[in-house]
């Protein structure tokens, strides 16, 4: 049996790890290279904060990750690049399929973001710093070097967490996060895992490892015959002659969300009669969790500790959505879903199930398995508190607020598209009928005219309740897919030349 | 009940017309892709019966991976195939057709070999070009493009009903509520602006031929049963040969490929899918082909008719058709959601089903037993579904917007109009479907 602590944390960006929520100052950068070798060289030496746990909480930390134009910039071989995912090499805008897809229509679409749109910046900074040190370790950080290779796009604003994990509309974030087999130690046979378990394989968050299919994700293998620059690569797991670019590297999926804190509260004020207990109660719905983080749902589930009452839930129990309603935003986001729909309790009714029988509910085994659209999310919000009894008021103040919305994935096309996608935006999602997600849906209605903009749950004697014409309470501004590498594959970066002798000969 | 069925006109593009024929089909669309309901061409919205149509091009653009088997590929011409989803009698629905758009489908076929317009009957072109699915799935089977429509005005007006009483009812009292629904149903019908109307009785001829077909495929297995049994440990064997040494391919669809199709893709809640590519070599493999879509087109026919396939609820219609004297092997589905959660369904929830079928088509991921592996080989499957996708020129589908679990809800809301519930939660939880 293999260890956790046998995983190579020591190749790892510490972000795959940990969300460094110590570190409660934040300076989130979008650059882009101007001078090739110096950026080569900054980045040499840049101290990018690895997986290994340390002993007390350091004081600063740092990320880093490129855009596929940023590897081109850094002069990364066209054949590496090819063996990354369709969705890393053409992006977050590269058609309007995509854009149809992860909702960026209507008042979300590229054209009117603030970045991201055109061109995607090369390289994604991210800075970590306690209370009050993130504008001396950017000073730190941005040193002669680094200013004569790297130019400033975007700073994106963030702020400094205080400590807390409230996000704009004022609700408890970053409770449930799956949880990453490092010991690489569960088994992956699919129909092995009837019912969800919140445990994970390492392949589905990083690279070059089993994925939950027990198949490795594609990405660049370099054969080091042809390049001898990789040979401080490590082994591709799969094929041993070859070294694997991506291994211990990952993608980061960015999206910078607006959100109107005043429009959200004053919009569930309005139809909840001005009564402050139903207004609470509406937005826990909406949600899919109370203020302060309470699931709406109480029940043990395996891979999670009993004591992780955030989590310790799934939906099987409130099939009809009347604790949770169907289309919470964390219902949908991540349904829970086990691999067949409840109640196999042996090899026949297993069997019955895999057929397509034995169903009670009409509306059973609509969502697709949890486990293979699962992400890590690490974003953090940005602007000034607004409590919801100040939001309300009609001279609430009006600022930038939101969240830079950060996940990591193996695959950014099953789990994060697909999350956007299929769960999030679908107004269909799960047997529901025009309502997309409370929080994020586009409200564009479907091409038939059909609406996505109610809101329906269900009241305590299992009527419906429909709130309609929700408007949008979350803008995109901008967004883009960026590849994490491990840091020898970071190494491998710096050290190439530009006259290009390590290429293929 | 009206039973659907299905035809598929396929005929051979003439040299040189390739382009101009996509042009004029491409003329027939709104937007990419699908069809502009009212089109000139072929009015589609015209036929009450039509459920999908599509108008696909196909082209063998992977006919070379068969190589991989040591065997050289066949010529292949583009063809024209015209394909539909139909209430009724597809002969019916053909001289509806043609008495309604000849023009159009002239214009259109006048493309194809094998087509002149002097003295051409329409009608028995059309059927003489017609070639039968090896398996066919209906969603559900009954239910016509008139019910679905009706029951979508019956939801609508409920759906607008109750909102408006919503503040003015006792929700203690559900039996009063269902009362008041129930009148304003009739009232509407009064008025005209509401119908439900009773299912046409089934036909005899009909009846008899499912009744035989229920019986007789099960009773010839039986008959069969010594002789198959003899074979298994054979087929075994073989079997177990050939997944070891058929070539795997792992080949990645160009972008520009999937570009192609992704701009069709998305733009309502259901898409279209067709795929197109070769029997693996070998009589063991057209065989076994030929039996696993027997058995899908027998449970498809009598068990898998009311909204499921398997655990998968979001198909309308699909069928697979052997082709080019049964080389090749055509298939066409109508589904909801986007085509990545399509290939999630196909992975997770109908894996087996589809090994079964799809492992004796050149380029599928290699299985085991024929029912694991395969389909589970994640990056191997997504590659070669895509690689021998097509577009398709021209879709149409009746009811945009609407879900194969929109129409199932629908139906039971009607349901409980017709048939009163028992109690208060069987009244409640019909409510909840408005
Ligand atoms: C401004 C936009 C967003 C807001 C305000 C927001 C808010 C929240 C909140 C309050 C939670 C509950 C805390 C928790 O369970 O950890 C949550 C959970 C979650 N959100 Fe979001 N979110 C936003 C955008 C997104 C997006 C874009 C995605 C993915 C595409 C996403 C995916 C998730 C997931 C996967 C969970 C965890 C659900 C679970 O495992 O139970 N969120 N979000």
């Amino acid at each position: 049996m293999k260890k956790t602590s046998d995983f190579e944390f020591n190749d790892l960006q510490g972000l795959l790890r940990f969300g460094y929520g110590g570190l409660t100052d934040t300076c989130f950068m979008l650059l882009d290279v101007v001078n090739v070798d110096m950026a080569r060289e900054w980045l040499s030496t840049a101290p990018i904060s690895s997986g290994i746990k340390a002993s007390s909480l350091p004081d600063t930390a740092m990320q880093i990750a490129f855009s596929k134009e940023g590897l081109s910039a850094l002069e990364i071989s066209k054949t590496i690049i090819d063996g990354f995912s369709d969705e890393f090499i053409y992006g977050m805008v590269r058609s309007d399929n995509c854009s149809r897809r992860l909702g960026d229509v209507g008042h979300n679409a590229p054209k009117s973001w603030k970045w991201g749109n055109n061109a995607v910046p090369h390289v994604l900074l991210l800075l970590y710093a306690k209370q009050g040190g993130i504008d001396a370790w950017r000073k730190t950080v941005e040193d002669e070097l680094f200013k004569k290779a790297f130019r400033l796009i975007r700073l994106l604003p963030t702020t400094d967490t205080g400590g807390n994990r409230m996000e704009p509309f004022g609700f408890e974030d970053g409770i449930s996060q799956p949880t990453i087999d490092w010991a690489l130690r569960q088994g992956t046979d699919p129909h092995e895992r009837d019912r969800y378990s919140n445990l994970l394989a390492a392949g589905e968050m990083v690279l070059g490892y089993k994925n939950e299919y027990g198949q490795y994700t594609e990405r660049p293998l370099i054969d080091p015959a042809k390049d001898p620059l990789a040979e401080h690569l490590p082994n591709a797991e799969d094929d041993p002659t070859l070294k694997d670019f991506a291994r211990n590297g990952t993608y980061l999926i960015l999206r910078e969300l607006g959100q109107d804190v005043p429009g959200f509260w004053q919009f569930l004020d309005k139809v909840s009669d001005s009564e402050p207990n139903k207004r609470e109660k509406l937005a826990a719905f909406m949600v899919g969790r109370e203020r302060d983080g309470t699931p709406l749902i109480a029940e043990h589930i395996p891979g999670v500790s009993r004591k992780d009452h955030g989590n310790n839930f799934t939906y099987d129990l409130d099939a009809n959505g009347v604790h949770c309603p169907i289309s919470a935003h964390v219902r949908r986001a991540n349904p829970r879903t086990g691999d067949l729909p409840s109640g196999v309790t042996g090899f026949i009714s297993q069997l019955i199930r895999i057929l397509g029988f034995g169903q009670k509910n009409h509306d059973a085994d609509l969502v697709a398995s949890s486990r293979f659209h699962r992400i890590l999310r690490r974003g953090r919000s940005y602007g000034p508190t607004l409590s919801p009894e100040e939001a309300i008021q009609p001279d609430a103040p009006i600022a930038e607020r939101g969240l830079q919305f950060i996940c990591l994935a193996a695959n950014i096309s099953r789990q994060f598209e697909f999350v956007q996608n299929s769960w999030i935006i679908n107004s269909k999602f799960g047997g529901l009928q025009q309502e997309s997600d409370p929080l994020l849906g586009d409200r564009e209605p479907l091409l038939s005219g059909e609406n996505t903009d109610q809101f329906n749950h269900l009241d305590s004697l299992g009527a419906k309740q429909k709130v309609c014409h929700l408007p949008n309470f979350v803008t995109v501004h901008g967004g883009g897919y960026f590849f994490m590498p491990g840091l020898r594959a970071l190494k491998y970066i710096s050290s190439l030349t530009t006259k290009g002798s390590h290429n293929e000969s | 009940m009206t039973p659907q069925s299905t035809f598929m006109i396929v005929a051979t593009v003439s040299v040189g017309q390739l382009k101009k024929l996509r042009d004029l089909l491409g003329a027939m669309n709104k937007i990419p892709g699908h069809a502009d309901p009212e089109n000139a061409l072929i009015p589609f919205c015209k036929f009450d019966q039509l459920h999908f149509a599509r108008f696909v091009i196909i082209e063998a653009n992977t006919a070379h991976e068969i190589r991989e088997f040591g065997v050289n590929p066949r010529p292949w011409r583009p063809a024209l195939a015209f394909l539909g989803d139909v209430d009724g009698d597809m002969h019916a629905f053909l001289a509806d057709l043609v008495n309604n758009a000849e023009p159009g489908l002239k214009a259109i076929f006048s493309h194809c070999e094998d087509f002149s317009e002097e003295n051409l009957d329409m009608l028995q072109w059309l059927q003489a070009h017609d070639i039968r699915p090896n398996a066919n799935y209906v969603n559900w089977l009954g239910r016509t493009v008139k019910q679905i429509r009706e029951e979508v005005i019956l939801h609508q007006t409920l759906s607008r009903y109750l909102q408006e009483i919503a503040h003015d009812v006792d929700w203690e009292d559900i039996r009063t509520v269902r009362q008041k629904l129930l009148s304003h149903v009739e009232m509407e019908k009064h008025k005209g602006r509401l119908t439900l109307s009773l299912p046409e009785p089934t036909s005899r001829e009909w009846k008899i031929r499912n009744l035989f077909h229920l019986l007789g495929v099960p009773l010839i297995l039986l008959i069969l049963s010594p002789l198959l049994l003899i074979a298994l440990p054979f087929f075994a064997l073989r079997l177990r040969m050939l997944e070891r040494s058929d070539p795997e391919l792992f080949i990645r669809p160009s972008y520009e490929h999937v570009k192609v199709l992704s701009v069709q893709e998305d733009w309502d809640v259901s898409n279209q899918y067709s795929v197109f590519g070769d029997v693996k070599p070998g009589l063991f493999r057209l065989l076994t082909f030929k039996f696993i879509l027997m058995l899908t087109n027998y449970f498809a026919r009598h068990v898998y008719n009311r909204g499921f396939l398997a655990r998968i609820k979001t198909i309308h219609f699909a069928r697979w058709v052997f082709m080019d004297n049964n080389h090749r092997v055509f298939f066409a589905s109508n589904y909801d959601g986007s085509h990545e959660s399509y290939m999630d369904d196909f992975i997770n929830k109908v894996g087996w089903g589809l090994n079964l079928t799809f492992s004796n088509a050149v380029g599928y991921p290699t299985t085991t037993w024929m029912i694991k592996e395969g389909a589970q080989r994640e990056h191997a499957f997504k590659y070669t579904q895509r690689r021998h996708q097509i577009p398709t020129e021209v879709w149409y589908k009746a009811y945009p917007g609407l879900t194969a679990v929109d129409l199932a809800r629908n139906s039971r809301i009607r349901q409980g109009i017709e048939i009163r519930q028992e109690n208060d939660a069987e009244i409640r939880e019909w409510l909840r479907l408005i």
